[in-house]
């Protein structure tokens, strides 16, 4: 059977982390799986948790009260769910949840909070792996500011055509 | 042959794609009139080349052919409405009549992806010149290594040829993703932008050949995401869209730096643009 | 090279009469509208004799000569251009019937032109649009069969103006070919005459020349007529009112394609797109649809268009190039610079034309040192 520190070593999360850091936080670890339509968290609750997903497909919807739940963004397979653990109030800002059958590995966010003020080379090595994923994110966020395929509103009327 | 030779074709279909977006199916009105191209020859064409396309009174405009290279005789066009051309086009009716001129520009190099991975990215409208790759590659599926096809668009309902996409899944070995900007809570697929979707597919990068098609900066940043996951800037490909009139480079609108997109394109590889792309109002 | 001949100034409407008996209209300089243009000529009294120009960036004024010279000024607004790549030219004419349409090309009647007192720099000109219109794939038929059609008699220029710098771009003011008649206009205290050499090949023109060389009886020039006609080119050289450095001018506009030097440029250029409609070589044009009011008949209509204006780039949502400085940029870069990778050939010549007629007086000279300076 593979062990919780051979899965979270698998993760591109992890790659290059040394493994006393591995050894370090699958203390914090647990695995978790999501049935469809299962909600892993919800906007405003306490984020107590961040997830590795292994495998599936996680939606980040929020709410609007006259359009219904929108997605912001899937995450799946290599990815991760959760920075709000991280940092304070620690809440959760939009709601997850699973379209697919999802596995992922948990972390307990206070944990891993304390071992990172514990040991500052771990809370670096992390930090990285945090800013590298919110780069990335907010790169594609702002591509899709830009509304591409949105059409500029070619009116039929306009031309005379209707 | 005269370059400007206007052929008329008739409206055989008209299929609503999404709200904005229709494909014309085409064809000669008169089978016993061979249909010519301007060099002379009998009409055919390779994937990526585009005709310009005439509507009496109207204009005309450069639109990629979006049908299958094997039967050139079934001319297809999907068209998105954003002017006045291609909005009278969307009007058009089985029976009408529009011109044809093409085709023209420089095809997609297919054959370079044989014993190679292809990789087809695909924003919006930017699906139209991809899927005639689809149509050459699948008769040959074997010359080819491992086939992805990502696709992103604005919504779920702008998805262009879904129920195709949905056979070309189960029917031939193709890994497709497709993702769109914004989405309902009902959706099931990827939300994000398309250079998301690079990740999620396996490639060898030193052995993939992409071709990319759809708004310029959707092209811009796929391209340095392939670049970073260690693609060679060579075997990226893109598609390039510039003001059109006349097509075989006499009318100097189409001019993108150094080139003419109507001879020297559309198609260009990453690396003959890579420094050219991104400069502003070029 | 071939031999060399004297034709005085009296026979010019000899030669003129020559021409028009073998079909040739005559087009060559005459006064109109305060300035040197080309048009048809019903006779050498139409020459602009005794007239000269004084150019400067933005400034063109005529003024008498001395002496009573055909082709004492430099070249005005108009290049030939106009008689071979037309201003204004109808594609084809179409009608639809019954939900059917069908179109007529139209059958252009093609001149056969004599063109009289074609500059070096013109015989360059022209050799870079025959590239555009002729040297690819496809063929612009309207031209090539235009261009096919001209008697060329260039003239070896005797004087440079202000903004000329064909010297720089190596394009005269010697012709050096591409004529099928060159003069050399001397003037002599008593004695006004030319010095005529056939342009090498065996082209119909070039047969029909010495036939008309022969019919006029023109003597052999002798060594002195000779010598005297070089030497007048030699100090037309010396002369230019303009120099530019072309010396790695490609790579040196394509490293400073955001320079800030643009934008000072910009600053001053109204986008008018003179310099494009005067340029010899410039060649852009776009097709408009033109229909009668029930839209049944319809015209193909190709016209001058010009990369300063802001549709000329318009895609779907928008203009590629929306700022003045984008525009000046593409214009003078594809001149100088794309126009080398795309036919291998600057496309500028060194007329001077976009100098003087650019009403804000923008030196393409002087903006291209802004670039040598700090490269």
């Amino acid at each position: 059977m593979e062990t919780l520190e051979r899965i979270i070593a698998s993760h591109s999360f992890v790659q290059g982390l040394e493994e006393k850091y591995i050894e370090l936080i699958v203390g914090c670890a647990a695995n978790v799986r999501f049935e469809p339509e299962q909600f892993v968290c919800r906007e405003g609750e306490e984020a107590d948790n961040f997830f590795l997903i292994r495998h599936g497909k996680i939606a980040l919807e929020i709410f609007m009260p006259e359009r219904g739940a929108t997605v912001i963004e899937t995450l799946g397979e290599n990815e991760i769910l959760g920075w709000s653990w991280f940092f304070p109030p620690y809440r959760w800002h939009f709601d997850a949840k699973a379209i697919e059958l999802t596995r992922a590995i948990a972390f307990d966010g206070k944990c891993l909070r304390r071992k990172c003020e514990e040991n500052h080379d771990l809370g670096y090595e992390l930090a990285k792996r945090f800013a590298a994923m919110l780069m990335e994110r907010l790169q594609a966020t702002r591509l899709r500011l830009l509304d591409l395929f949105h059409s500029k509103g070619a009116k039929l009327d306009y031309w005379g055509l209707t | 042959m005269d370059p400007f030779l206007t052929i008329p074709f008739v409206i055989q279909r008209v299929k609503k794609e999404t709200s904005d977006t229709v494909t014309l199916e085409i064809s000669r009105p008169d089978d016993r009139v061979k249909t010519h191209s301007p060099a002379g020859s009998a009409f055919s064409f390779l994937p990526g080349q585009f005709n310009m396309l005439y509507v009496l009174g109207i204009g005309e405009i450069p639109v990629s052919i979006s049908g299958d290279p094997n039967h050139p005789e079934k001319l297809f066009h999907t068209v998105r409405k954003v002017g006045a051309v291609s909005i009278a086009l969307s009007l058009m009716e089985k029976g009408d009549r529009i011109g044809i001129r093409g085709p023209f520009g420089n095809p997609w190099p297919v054959n370079k992806a044989q014993g190679m991975d292809l990789l087809l990215m695909a924003g919006g409208i930017g699906l139209a010149p991809i899927r005639p790759v689809l149509y050459q590659v699948f008769p040959e599926r074997d010359r080819y290594n491992r086939i992805g096809l990502l696709y992103g668009t604005r919504a779920p309902e702008d998805i262009l040829y879904e129920s195709e996409i949905k056979q070309w899944r189960s029917k031939f070995d193709l890994e497709v993703l497709v993702t769109v900007d914004r989405a309902a809570g009902d959706w099931k697929g990827n939300t994000g932008v398309v250079t998301t979707l690079i990740s999620k597919v396996s490639f060898d990068p030193d052995r993939t050949l992409v071709m990319i098609c759809g708004p310029e900066v959707m092209m811009r940043f796929s391209c340095l995401e392939l670049q970073k996951k260690g693609v060679k800037p060579e075997n990226i490909f893109v598609s390039m869209e510039r003001n059109m009139k006349c097509s075989v480079g006499f009318c100097g609108h189409c001019q993108f730096g150094p080139w003419f997109v109507c001879k020297d394109g559309p198609i260009f590889s990453y690396d003959q643009v890579k420094d050219w792309i991104g400069k502003r109002e070029i | 090279m071939g031999a060399k001949y004297v034709l005085q100034a009296s026979q010019f409407q000899f030669l003129f009469d020559a021409l028009t008996a073998r079909g040739y209209q005559v087009i060559g300089p005459k006064l109109q509208d305060g300035a040197i243009v080309y048009d048809a000529l019903s006779s050498v009294q139409d020459l602009p004799a005794g007239w000269t120009d004084q150019q400067e960036a933005g400034t063109y004024r005529l003024e008498n000569r001395s002496d009573s010279a055909f082709f004492g000024y430099t070249v005005g607004p108009y290049s030939w251009k106009k008689f071979l790549h037309l201003p204004a030219r109808k594609l084809k004419r179409g009608k639809s019937a019954e939900g059917e349409f069908h179109f007529v090309s139209e059958n252009e009647e093609i001149p056969k032109l004599a063109f009289v007192g074609v500059r070096a720099c013109e015989l360059h000109a022209m050799t870079i649009q025959d590239k555009i219109f002729m040297g690819g794939i496809y063929r612009d038929s309207s031209y090539a069969e235009r261009r096919e059609n001209i008697f060329v008699i260039a003239v070896n220029c005797g004087k440079a103006g202000g903004t000329c710098f064909c010297v720089s771009m190596k394009t005269g003011p010697k012709a050096s070919g591409g004529y099928d008649w060159v003069l050399t206009e001397v003037i002599e205290k008593d004695r006004h005459y030319f010095v005529v050499e056939s342009g090498t090949g065996a082209g119909k023109e070039i047969l029909a020349g010495e036939e008309i060389l022969k019919e006029l009886d023109c003597p052999l020039a002798a060594e002195a007529e000779i010598a005297l006609s070089e030497r007048i080119v030699e100090e037309t050289a010396c002369q230019m009112g303009r120099r530019l450095k072309t010396e790695g001018i490609k790579d040196l506009l394509y490293k400073n394609l955001e320079h800030p030097h643009w934008d000072e440029v910009a600053n001053r250029c109204l986008t008018c797109g003179n310099c494009t409609m005067v340029c010899p070589t410039c060649f852009c044009a776009s097709i408009a649809e033109i229909t009668d009011l029930t839209g049944e008949k319809v015209e193909r209509v190709q016209k001058w268009d010009s990369c300063f204006t802001e549709d000329f780039s318009y895609i779907h949502g928008g203009s590629i190039r929306k700022t003045a400085k984008s525009r000046y940029r593409q214009w003078m870069t594809h001149k100088l610079a794309y126009w080398i990778d795309q036919f291998g050939t600057s496309g500028c010549v060194g007329c001077g034309r976009c100098i003087t007629w650019c009403p804000a007086g923008i030196d393409i000279t002087e903006e291209a040192k802004g670039f040598y300076g700090d490269s």
